[in-house]
């Protein structure tokens, strides 16, 4: 009995917690689905045009899909700036499957001299925050004449360091009587890492994937520094720009940036706990 | 078992490559220069030894941020480690659903930051809805991104979106501790807090400092929201150092931004290896 009601107390703390975790969602998209009249009226006082305080309606009163209509037929700059989106997040992926895999691999399977400090240095690496290497990368991309492309947020990206180290985590954890099996086979190293690593790794890889399309959908500091060029910019950098004087526009374009990740995230919710998981403990 | 491995160590080296090669272009020359820049003057390339260090420790935007920025940290990893832990203590008891919540508190991760501006602003105005809500229960609401508030802001921001991470790293931590314990403590009798004094605590030490590391790692990201929310030059309890290194930038104090670089280094490398060492304990490296 007692066990029970403690349970209870537990969950009246989680609950509210959830919903504040969860709230952004719905909030975005009833807003998404309200018409002009009743989004003006809810946002009036935030907007100066009347005294009081936002009371935001829990739910449209008359839903209308005529803002996404809208931003369909006639808004050829988000379409624009959602496919830049696309090309920096789906470059950089493809990009670290072809460097950093291989890389994870080579870290996690031979030995040779001066690993230790490689691999020191890729961890550090993949500790320092943006700032730190913001110069750096600035006269880099400058000297090569890529700044103002999009081969400045690219190429940075596939050479992060983050996702080689998670995925090491994983390739280290094939047992080696795999690999020896494998060699006995007459399996080259190239072969062994197709068939052995590739497949048996296969998690580390979704979890790096999971985990960097979430980062790289949401580029701030990198456009914004190496990109001049408005309309070579991100999602994440153009849509607070939109004012809340176009509240229809910004909440249905915040919805449309919102259902990639959400798939994303529906899709490898378990990749991206084991990801997490990975980077920290050690199994 | 590792003879095996040794022998075909330039193998290794060759998946490598492709990796090392960039980082080299792309990290490690350009940050040499960096460190050569940083004991030159901005123009004329002189030597000026310790010269731009000196400027950015007098400068006072630099103290702002941080101060800032240790502030910031200060308040939001013990927040976040506490509540992160009692939640995954919580859920762990529940077993199933607990999933379920887990999941439901990871999602803030997925929301981008570009979408979730748009309810900060409106949530945050003078006349938005936290202070349609404080108003409702008789408080007085505040210009919260235009007042000191902003800071608190930024911390609601932070813990918001790393409260699922923190939960799934405590609860992976709280699953490697040996059930056999706890349950020899309670057929010893131990109660509830002498279970999590004696048992959890001491076992997940080790998973809470790595936990620790990566928590103050992300804590760098939180300029994205305060940036698309506050722009350059927002409230000044709320500027950070990622605010400074984009203002210079923006103004080619290249002889600060290499100083400074070198400076914020030197802090997470320590960091780092104190990191390396608790990993260190637990067999973690080259296979040692």
């Amino acid at each position: 009995m007692e066990h029970k009601r403690k349970h209870w107390i537990g969950l009246l703390l989680l609950l509210p917690l959830c919903f504040l975790a969860c709230y952004p969602v719905w909030f975005l998209c009833s807003g998404s689905l309200m018409g002009s009249v009743q989004l003006k009226d809810a946002l009036a006082p935030v907007l100066g045009s009347r005294e009081g305080y936002v009371s935001f309606p829990v739910m449209p009163l008359y839903p209308t899909l005529r803002h996404y209509v809208a931003l369909l037929l006639d808004s050829p700059e988000f379409f624009q700036m959602f496919w830049n989106s696309v090309r920096f997040a789906g470059g950089i992926l493809l990009g670290q499957l072809c460097v950093s895999v291989p890389a994870a691999w080579g870290f996690a399977r031979f030995e040779f001299l001066g690993k230790r400090a490689l691999f020191l240095l890729y961890l550090v690496l993949m500790m320092m925050p943006f700032q730190v290497t913001m110069l750096s990368g600035y006269l880099v991309l400058d000297t090569l004449k890529l700044l103002d492309t999009r081969w400045a947020i690219i190429l940075p990206g596939v050479f992060s360091t983050f996702p080689v180290f998670l995925m090491y985590r994983f390739f280290e954890g094939i047992p080696e009587a795999l690999i020896e099996s494998a060699k006995l086979d007459g399996a080259g190293s190239w072969q062994i890492f197709l068939r052995v690593g590739l497949p048996l790794g296969s998690s580390g890889i979704l979890s790096a994937m999971v985990l960097g399309f979430l980062e790289y959908w949401n580029l701030i500091e990198q456009p914004l520094t190496y990109l001049k060029d408005k309309t070579l910019w991100p999602l994440s950098l153009y849509l607070p720009q939109i004012g809340l004087e176009q509240a229809p526009e910004a909440f249905v374009s915040s919805v449309a940036a919102l259902i990639p990740a959400f798939l994303v995230f529906l899709a490898g919710r378990d990749y991206l706990e084991q990801g997490i998981v990975a980077a920290a403990i050690k199994e | 078992m590792r003879k095996n491995r040794k022998k075909n160590g330039y193998q290794g080296l060759l998946f490598l490559l492709p990796s090392l090669l960039g980082v080299g272009i792309f990290v490690l020359t350009p940050y040499l220069d960096v460190v050569r820049r940083s004991f030159t003057s901005a123009i004329g390339q002189n030597f000026t030894g310790l010269e731009n260090y000196r400027k950015i420790f007098e400068n006072t935007a630099f103290q702002l941020a941080c101060s800032n920025t240790l502030r910031f940290v200060a308040v939001c990893i013990p927040l976040l480690l506490l509540l992160s832990l009692l939640l995954a203590l919580l859920l762990q008891r529940l077993g199933k659903k607990g999933q379920w919540f887990k999941q439901c508190f990871l999602f803030p991760m997925a929301i981008p930051v570009a979408s979730v501006v748009l309810l900060w602003r409106i949530l945050f105005d003078r006349h938005g809805m936290v202070n349609a809500l404080l108003n409702d229960v008789g408080f007085a609401g505040r210009d919260w991104m235009n007042s000191s508030s902003a800071f608190g802001v930024l911390v609601f921001s932070y813990i918001w979106k790393n409260l699922g991470y923190d939960i799934v790293l405590m609860l992976a931590g709280l699953s490697s501790i040996s059930t056999d314990i706890y349950e020899a403590a309670r057929v010893d009798g131990a109660g509830e807090w002498r279970i999590f004094h004696s048992i959890t605590l001491p076992n997940l030490l080790p998973s809470l400092y790595t936990i620790t590391v990566l928590s103050l790692l992300n804590s760098f990201k939180v300029f994205r929201e305060a940036y698309l929310v506050a722009g350059n030059y927002p409230d000044d309890s709320m500027y950070l150092l990622q605010h400074l290194f984009n203002n210079w930038f923006r103004e080619l104090s290249m002889d600060k931004m290499a100083a400074g670089a070198v400076v914020m280094t030197l802090v997470i490398f320590l960091v780092v290896l104190i990191l390396t060492k608790t990993w260190g304990k637990e067999g973690h490296g080259d296979g040692t």
